[in-house]
C-alpha cells in the first residue's frame, strides 16, 4: 500500500519539478529571443548556417535574401535545442525557417517565396531602410536605357 | 505498339495515382481536417517524406494546396496561421515539415495551377 502511493505521488511531484523549470527556461529563452530579433532589422531562424544550409526550406530563404543582397543575422536552430522550440512558441509558427524583419516575424520559407515573387519584399526591405539589390539593378538597367 | 505504350503508361499513372490519393492515417486526417474547418474548393495533401531521410512510407513531411472562400481579405500570414492552428494536432504529433499554398477560389483560378516540389533536403532533419 505504501509503495503503492509512492508510486503515485513521484511521478506527480516530478512532473510539476519538470513544469516549473521549464517555465523558467521558457522565459529566459523568451527574452534571449526578444533581444536577438530587436537588435537587428533582419533575422532567421534556421537549419545550419547560410553557407551550409542544413534544410532545403532554410536555403531556399537564404537564396533569396543573397538575391536581395541582404544582410541579417542567422541562427542555427540545430545547434540549440532552446531556441528551436523556443522560436517556435514566441511566433507561434511550428516549423523552421523562421525570418523577422525589424523584431517582427514575417513568415517561413513558403511566404517570403511569395514576397519575392510578388515584389512585396522589396517594399517590406525599403520600410526597414534595406535596399535590395533586385531594385539596385533595375533602376541601373533603367539608367542604362 | 505506340499505342499499347500509352496504355501501359496510363495504367501506371492511375495506379500511381491511386496510390497517392488513397494516403496514410495522417494524411487522411489532415485531408478530413481542412475540408471541413475550410470547407475547401479544392483540396491537395501531397505526402513529401520520400524526399527526406525518413523510413519508407512515413508521414513526416506534407505540402498542402488549400482554396477556399475563408482565406478572402486575409493576409497570407493569416492563411497559413490558419492551416496551422487547424493541424496543431498533426504538427505536434509527427508532422516535421508543412508547406502552404493557400489561396481564394478566383486566385486558383486564374493560376497557372503548377504547383511546384518542395526544395531537397540537405539532412537536417532529426539532426
Amino acid at each position: 500500500m505504501n509503495s503503492l502511493i509512492r508510486r503515485s505521488i513521484y511521478p506527480l511531484y516530478c512532473n510539476n519539478f519538470k513544469i516549473s523549470t521549464r517555465y523558467f527556461a521558457d522565459g529566459a529563452v523568451k527574452e534571449k529571443i526578444d533581444q536577438i530579433v530587436k537588435n537587428n532589422k533582419v533575422v532567421v531562424f534556421m537549419k545550419g548556417i547560410p553557407d551550409a544550409p542544413r534544410c532545403g526550406f532554410s536555403n531556399a530563404v537564404v537564396q533569396i535574401m543573397r538575391m536581395h543582397a541582404v544582410p541579417y543575422e542567422s541562427h542555427d536552430v540545430l545547434s540549440d535545442e532552446n531556441i528551436r522550440q523556443g522560436i517556435k512558441d514566441y511566433s507561434n509558427w511550428p516549423t523552421i525557417p523562421q525570418v523577422f524583419i525589424n523584431g517582427e516575424f514575417v513568415g517561413g520559407c513558403d511566404i517570403m517565396l511569395q514576397m519575392h515573387q510578388s515584389g512585396e519584399l522589396v517594399e517590406e526591405l525599403k520600410k526597414v531602410g534595406i535596399k535590395s539589390a533586385l531594385l539596385t539593378a533595375e533602376e541601373s538597367k533603367k539608367e542604362g536605357a | 505498339m505506340s499505342l499499347s505504350f500509352q496504355h501501359g503508361r496510363l495504367i501506371s499513372d492511375l495506379v500511381t495515382r491511386k496510390m497517392t490519393s488513397l494516403g496514410g492515417v495522417v494524411a487522411n486526417a489532415i485531408k478530413t481536417k481542412l475540408e471541413t474547418a475550410l470547407q475547401t474548393k479544392h483540396l491537395e495533401v501531397i505526402n513529401e517524406s520520400y524526399m527526406h531521410n525518413v523510413p519508407k512510407g512515413a508521414e513526416t513531411h506534407f505540402k498542402v494546396v488549400v482554396v477556399s472562400d475563408k482565406f478572402d481579405g486575409l493576409p497570407l500570414i493569416k492563411r497559413h496561421r490558419l492551416v496551422n492552428d487547424i493541424l496543431q494536432e498533426e504538427l505536434r504529433s509527427g508532422v516535421h515539415a508543412l508547406s502552404i499554398v493557400a489561396k481564394t477560389p478566383q486566385q486558383w483560378d486564374v493560376s497557372d495551377k503548377v504547383i511546384e516540389s518542395s526544395p531537397n533536403c540537405r539532412g537536417g532533419f532529426g539532426k
